[in-house]
């Protein structure tokens, strides 16, 4: 074990494979010379070189169309795109090639890429450096959408991502990359995609959430075990595929979801979730079920510690939740 | 097709021109002067503002002030602006006031966006319009802008102002060709700064220039010393009036050099050598233009004194008025979303004002 960031963690995952696999190539803006703006790729151009690792012209269609052809030819690409935000310049070669090139060559070529993107507010970023656009891609069959919120979990995830044989779109919570750190088992490790992870247990309520607002919904859940209640705590990870099993238990348990995440409310993936609840757990419910999101707006600058679903937030909604 | 093969410099010259073989009076060139100035002492104090927190990320001028203050003084006030993030000269040669950049920079109570986003400045009572964070996306939409203009007859142009990095993406590509099609009254203005963060330009594009880039196209483009306002000027000035009049759009890159940081969230020495950034100190633009102007007498060594001064002390009073300003109600989050708030967006709106009125109660 060594005590890693969220954003050295990354960077584990990306040499440990990078030494495993001579076909895992990195490419992106800045990654680098710069090591990246986050310095999640520091010192993987020395190590390894401009052939593996490739700063590249500022496209993002291109960045995601090369991966593609390099993954389509039997590498292994893990492109970044610098913030979530920009990845509107690739959408097409995201939603029309990356996602749909398994099936519209009926298996002949596939796509095993990664594309790596900060994601989420709270860094003061304003309206194009704090996008939650996760729901955008869990609408397109093809993609698998991941979520780290612990750096044990981005090594696990990402090494499990790159080995993936199909595209994976991993997005990290920026505000967690330099803010946290932990315990990260050292070499060889990997956390399954689809898996949730159970954060917390407890009783009355279930939050189900994931990347930075599992740590507002841990908080507001000891907030509100001081009035008695007991707060159950479910952390996705993965999107699609998603863990309907560890969401079912819990319900079935509490009878009261409250979904939280910071993308806005409508069409947001806890929708999603929500609508499956509905669908197939409807008689295990004692309280509608609830969504403590970002507003349909776009993300603002000023006050977005208000826009967010901070921690008082949740703990309303756990308490409206807990009323019932 | 013209230009792209020959770089316009002026103030490079062994021995410049005078004022008069280049026609240019002393009002206008002091004029420009003083705008280099204010550029540069604005630029100053943002970033100060920004070290002590009170600007969220500030993206510098320093190094770039002749090409953005030497295209701009050729605009007309009818003419419309696309910018990026970075051009605080050109703003500043519009007219608008230091007191609206700092409401803007800061978000005070009278910020003309309201807060929605950063850094970018635009305003319609001047013809800026706000540039969108994500590189090149404002390229198009010129194009669009200046259509509507030839459509309806009328003489004005658009500029769009934007990076080297910017010319890798299809949103340039697309936009310049489109506008090779319906030639419609525009001018792309490339601020080569030479990086894009961290990426030289030499790795954005495998051309030796970003003008050639234009006879591809069919248009023209020119290569301009962007760290020479009076070369930026004149290029600019002939280029306006013959797009003005109908003439093809034009391309002209301005090679100039980012002497900062990429912005405050960036580090240089990462990615560049100091003697490197050292050669292009010596190329300052406000320096080789104050040289000039004192080395032909357009201006003396106190005049030179009192005007750096003056500007300091405006900038400064205005920091203070501006610093003293309340900031923005939360409620302007839900303002111009739509034209008219969606019921959906109404009934949030109604959550978040009680939200806010349970902080007040437990803040007491
Ligand atoms: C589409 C897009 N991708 C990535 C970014 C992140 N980013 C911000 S500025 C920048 C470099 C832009 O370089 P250039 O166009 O040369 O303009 P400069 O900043 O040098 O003025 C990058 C990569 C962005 N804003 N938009």
């Amino acid at each position: 074990m060594t005590v890693l960031t969220f954003a050295k963690a990354i960077n584990e995952a990306l040499r440990y494979e990078m030494r495993r696999d001579e076909r895992v190539v990195v490419l992106g803006e800045d990654v680098g010379v710069n090591g990246g703006v986050f310095r999640c790729t520091e010192g993987l151009l020395v190590e390894f070189g401009p052939k593996r690792v490739m700063d590249t012209p500022l496209s993002e269609s291109a960045i995601i169309g090369v991966a593609l052809g390099l993954a389509a030819n039997g590498m292994r690409p893990v492109a970044e795109i610098q913030f979530s935000d920009f990845i509107f310049g690739g959408f097409e070669q995201l939603v029309s090639n990356v996602a749909k090139f398994r099936y519209r060559n009926a298996g002949h070529y596939a796509a095993p890429l990664v594309i790596r993107a900060p994601v989420g507010g709270g860094v003061r970023g304003g309206m194009y450096h704090s996008q939650s656009p996760e729901s955008y891609f869990t609408n397109t069959a093809g993609l698998k959408v991941v979520v780290p919120s612990t750096p044990s979990d981005a090594k696990g995830l990402l090494i499990s991502a790159i080995r993936d044989d199909d595209p994976v779109i991993f997005f990290e919570p920026k505000r967690l990359y330099h803010s946290l750190k932990e315990d990260v088992p050292d070499g060889e490790y990997t956390v399954p995609i689809g898996k949730a992870r159970l954060v917390r247990e407890g009783s009355d309520v279930t939050v189900i959430t994931y990347g930075a607002t599992v740590y507002d919904a841990v908080a507001a859940a000891e907030e509100v075990e001081k009035e008695g209640i007991s707060v159950e705590v479910i952390d996705l990870r993965s999107l699609i595929p998603y863990d309907w099993e560890a969401i079912s238990r819990s319900v079935r348990k509490t009878g009261r979801p409250v979904i939280v995440h910071e993308a806005q409310k409508t069409s947001g993936f806890g929708a999603e979730i929500a609508a499956t609840i509905a669908e197939r757990e409807i008689y295990s419910l004692e309280a509608p079920i609830l969504r403590v999101t970002g507003y349909d707006t776009p993300y603002p600058l000023v006050h977005e510690h208000l826009y967010l679903p901070n921690k008082d937030r949740i703990a309303n909604a756990i308490r409206k939740s807990a009323a019932h | 097709m013209r230009g792209w093969w020959e770089f316009i410099t002026i103030l490079g010259k062994r021995r410049p021109p005078d004022p008069e073989d280049l026609g240019l009076e002393r009002e206008l060139l002091m004029r420009m002067y003083r705008l280099l100035v204010l550029t540069r002492a604005l630029d100053r104090y943002l970033l100060r503002l920004q070290r002590m927190g009170k600007v969220a990320l500030y993206a510098e001028s320093l190094g770039e002030e002749a090409a953005m203050v030497g295209s701009a003084l050729a605009l007309r006030p009818e003419d419309v602006v696309f910018p990026s993030y970075r051009e605080l000269g050109v703003y500043l040669t519009r007219g608008v006031p230091i007191s609206e950049i700092l409401d803007r920079q800061l978000n005070t109570v009278d910020d003309p966006l309201k807060g929605h986003e950063f850094a970018v400045f635009g305003d319609s009572r001047f013809n800026i319009v706000p540039a969108p964070t994500p590189v090149a996306t404002q390229i198009p939409v010129a194009v669009g802008y200046a259509l509507a203009f030839k459509i309806r007859g009328e003489r004005r142009l658009a500029v769009t102002y934007f990076g080297d990095g910017a010319t890798s993406k299809g949103d340039f590509h697309e936009g310049i060709n489109f506008a090779s099609v319906y030639k419609p009254p525009i001018v792309f203005i490339c601020l080569n700064n030479q990086y894009a963060i961290s990426t030289h330009v030499s790795r954005q594009t495998g051309a030796a220039t970003i003008a050639q880039k234009a006879i591809a196209y069919g248009l023209s483009g020119y290569r301009v010393d962007g760290n020479d306002a009076i070369a930026m000027y004149l290029v600019s000035r002939s280029v306006f009036e013959e797009v003005r009049e109908g003439g093809d759009p034009v391309l002209i890159e301005a090679v100039t050099y980012r002497l900062g940081a990429h912005t405050t969230s960036d580090d240089p020495k990462r990615y560049r050598s100091e003697e490197e950034v050292r050669y292009w100190m010596e190329r300052d633009p406000i320096e080789r233009m104050r040289s000039y102007l004192i080395s032909k007498n357009v201006m003396g060594e106190e005049e030179d004194k009192a005007l750096w001064a003056e500007v300091e002390a405006l900038v400064s009073a205005e920091v203070e008025k501006a610093l003293a300003k309340p900031g923005l109600d939360p409620m302007v989050i839900f303002e111009d979303v739509y034209a008219e708030p969606t019921p959906q967006l109404r009934e949030q709106m109604e959550e978040f004002r009680q939200q806010l009125r349970m902080e007040r109660v437990m803040r007491g």
